[in-house]
């Protein structure tokens, strides 16, 4: 049995085994385990890329490059971290508000199978697997966000579901025009649709039809990026989940969706020679990042807040890959590996004030700092961090990432500064009072579990001080790949 | 080259029909039409999947044929209209528009379509571009069935026509995707259904209503 399919397959056992287990105890214990499981997996296999560069599996139905590896681990990562989380934190829940025991097997299961949807369309070759893989991924956590069954978490998980079914549908439409052109290149099989293949032969794709492929794909994924106009699900689904589910929704999903645009931006580039992809995805990018940070000033929910903080990122990362020179795309990836990190920390961190407080309300919840010292500390540093204060990681990537748009858009920078300026502004207004001020009296005092808040933040912190040379030259590696493919330098 | 052209000929008819029936889905007044048009299109492209199977010798095909008639043309209907009638819902459609003006915007979307085609049809492919102009305007009119219906019901068979338009396009356009795919596809719909139908039961118990402006209105109470 190699890394590679030990890797794949323990979610998808994990979840049919928790689907059964009815003690709490174990059930959380064993999500952990299999979560260990496939980060074990995923670090075996990142191991055989690095020395190998890159990697097929079951005769090229799977690839690895130093591209999506870094996402794998991080999913695998960020998957297992959750996991530690959520263990107390579900319990607590099960107790306050009164989950049926049923629902927290649903739950389990529902994460594992999340976890093995997002890997799938991480390694697939296939860009038919990639969408049927994030449908997967996002059928698990319609699921999970409507785990409470309140009536705003209900209603919020059908609004999840008919605008991302809508945008998906979209997508698929995309990927069958593109099967439409290289059909008659590559045959009418699995060749057609298979990554690797298509790379090859990009250039003698069809311009026109992977334009036009491109926008329903730009418009199809992007609402699963959730970059504006087409966000509208993503604050609901993240302020009426369960909190795991919030930090995977935003340090995961999102993700997915954004390496799946980028890798047929690749394809669309090649087949077209121009960059009107990139500018199109410039242009999504920047709308975002604007709309979303002036919205984050209108919010109440903590939970809403912050995950308008994580829209108005997407959208910074988005403009990156469309900018797509080998500088801006290695900001990105950064970008993306960092963001990741700190707002899966922060809305673990929000997590536990939103039960200390028993609210999820910003007026509820005051003096953190005074009442949970960990909590309020944990806020402090996690905003400062996704702000983008200089020793963090999100400073280093957001640097590079000037830098590269002055050197190919420079009228842009203004419009960037402006965008993270209103959202530093917004993010401190609300945090501040929530840190600093008198507690109220209805707090309690919970058991929280900052550990894996401090290991992300941690490794935040370490990105931003000194990045590995092989984690560099992985970058660095998947900057040269995908910035190729836009002829914009090797 | 005869069966090339009867295979167009068939194709280019389907299309037709899956277009009026789009338009017919758009414009019904009573619940349990909609749903008679929608089984009659999982019937359609069942049907437009087996006659190309058959034209363009693919067995793969006749599995999909035979999946999309049992899921499309009878489980599915047969599932949504068990719901109605179980759970009363009014027998009425109720829309945010009004029939004639969705009419009118459906017709300017099957232009808007046939103008987006027009780079595809420069391309020397023998496969016309009608067919995919009208593949993408039933895409985008099951859209606007369920952006403009407010039943939680009709908005799902907004969404499963637009299934069943994706379906048309992949054997209309190219023949038919690879069968990893469409069977991928048809799991993740049936699952899908399936998600619907728990919703449909959540909404009722926390609701009393399937009605999403009644849902948004009790949420904001």
């Amino acid at each position: 049995m190699n890394w590679f399919m030990f890797m794949l397959l323990s979610p998808l056992i994990g979840g049919i085994i928790l689907a059964f287990v009815r003690h709490k105890k174990w059930a959380s214990t064993i999500n952990i385990s299999f979560s260990g499981l496939t980060f074990v997996g995923s670090l075996g296999l990142a191991l055989k890329v690095l020395e190998q560069g890159s990697y097929e599996a079951l005769e090229g139905l799977f690839f690895l490059d130093s591209y999506n590896v870094i996402i794998v681990t991080l999913t695998a990562f960020v998957a297992l971290t959750t996991a530690i989380f959520s263990g107390p934190y579900m319990r607590f829940e099960w107790r306050h508000r009164k989950l049926p025991e049923r629902r927290l097997r649903l739950y389990h299961t529902m994460y594992q199978l999340f976890i093995f949807g997002m890997l799938l369309g991480f390694t697939t070759n296939n860009i038919g697997v990639m969408w049927i893989a994030l449908e997967l991924a996002t059928l698990a956590t319609v699921l999970l966000v409507s785990l409470y069954r309140t009536p705003g978490s209900i209603a919020a998980a059908w609004k999840y579901f008919m605008l991302a079914g809508m945008g998906i549908a979209l997508a698929f439409f995309g990927t069958i025009l593109i099967f439409f052109t290289s059909s008659s290149v590559l045959g009418h099989g699995n060749e057609a649709l298979t990554w690797t293949l298509l790379f090859k032969h990009a250039t003698e794709l069809e311009p026109s039809v992977m334009m036009m492929a491109f926008a329903f794909l730009m418009v199809g994924y992007g609402t699963k990026i959730g970059l504006v106009p087409m966000h509208a699900w993503l604050p609901d689904a993240h302020a009426e989940g369960p909190t795991p589910v919030s930090a995977v929704l935003s340090g995961l999903l999102l993700n997915l969706a954004l390496y799946i645009l980028v890798r047929f931006k690749m394809l669309v580039d090649m087949a077209t020679g121009t960059d009107k992809a990139g500018h199109i995805m410039i242009a999504f990018g920047i709308l975002s990042l604007l709309v979303a940070a002036l919205s984050l000033h209108n919010q109440r929910d903590i939970k809403r807040m912050f995950s308008f903080s994580s829209i108005e990122h997407m959208g910074l990362i988005t403009v990156a890959f469309g900018i797509g020179t080998p500088l801006a795309i290695f900001a990105g990836l950064i970008h993306m590996t960092v963001h990741s990190l700190v707002k899966s920390g922060i809305f673990f961190t929000v997590g536990h004030a939103a039960q200390a407080m028993g609210s999820q309300n910003m007026d509820q919840i005051r003096g953190l700092i005074r009442h949970h010292p960990g909590i309020g500390w944990g806020l402090l540093i996690g905003t400062a961090a996704i702000a983008g204060f200089p020793p963090f990681g999100v400073f280093t990537s957001e640097f590079l990432l000037f830098s590269a748009t002055l050197n190919s858009y420079p009228w842009l920078i203004f419009l960037l500064l402006t965008g993270l300026l209103i959202a530093f502004v917004g993010l401190f207004r609300f945090v501040q009072p929530m840190v600093f001020a008198e507690p109220p009296d209805h707090a309690v005092i919970i058991k929280a579990n900052m550990l894996p808040v401090y290991i992300h933040f941690g490794l935040a912190l370490f990105l931003g001080l000194y990045i590995p040379k092989f984690l560099a030259d992985w970058y660095q590696q998947a900057a040269t790949l995908i910035s190729a493919a836009s002829g914009g330098g090797v | 080259m005869m069966l090339e052209s009867m295979l167009q000929e068939t194709i280019s008819v389907a299309a037709a029909l899956m277009l009026l029936i789009s338009f017919a889905l758009l414009a019904q007044h009573r619940m349990l039409a909609v749903l008679h048009w929608f089984a009659a299109q999982g019937i359609v492209l069942a049907l437009t999947t087996f006659l190309v199977a058959v034209l363009s010798d693919q067995k793969e095909l006749y599995i999909s044929a035979i999946l999309t008639l049992l899921l499309k043309g009878a489980l599915l209907p047969w599932l949504l209209w068990r719901i109605i009638r179980r759970m009363h819902v009014h027998r009425e459609v109720e829309t945010t528009v009004n029939l004639p003006v969705s009419m009118l915007i459906a017709l300017g979307i099957v232009i808007l379509s046939f103008y987006v085609a027009i780079p595809i049809e420069r391309m020397s492919h023998n496969v016309t571009h009608n067919t995919l102009a009208i593949a993408t305007a039933t895409v985008f009119i099951g859209m606007l069935m369920m952006i403009t219906r407010q039943k939680a019901i009709t908005q799902v068979v907004g969404f499963l026509s637009i299934e069943n338009a994706l379906f048309f396009t992949a054997i209309g356009a190219t023949q038919g995707m690879p069968m990893i795919v469409e069977l991928g596809v048809a799991f993740d719909v049936l699952i899908a259904a399936i998600i619907f139908g728990l919703f449909f039961t959540h909404m009722r118990t926390t609701f009393e209503s399937l009605d999403l402006n009644v849902i948004q209105e009790k949420i904001k109470r």
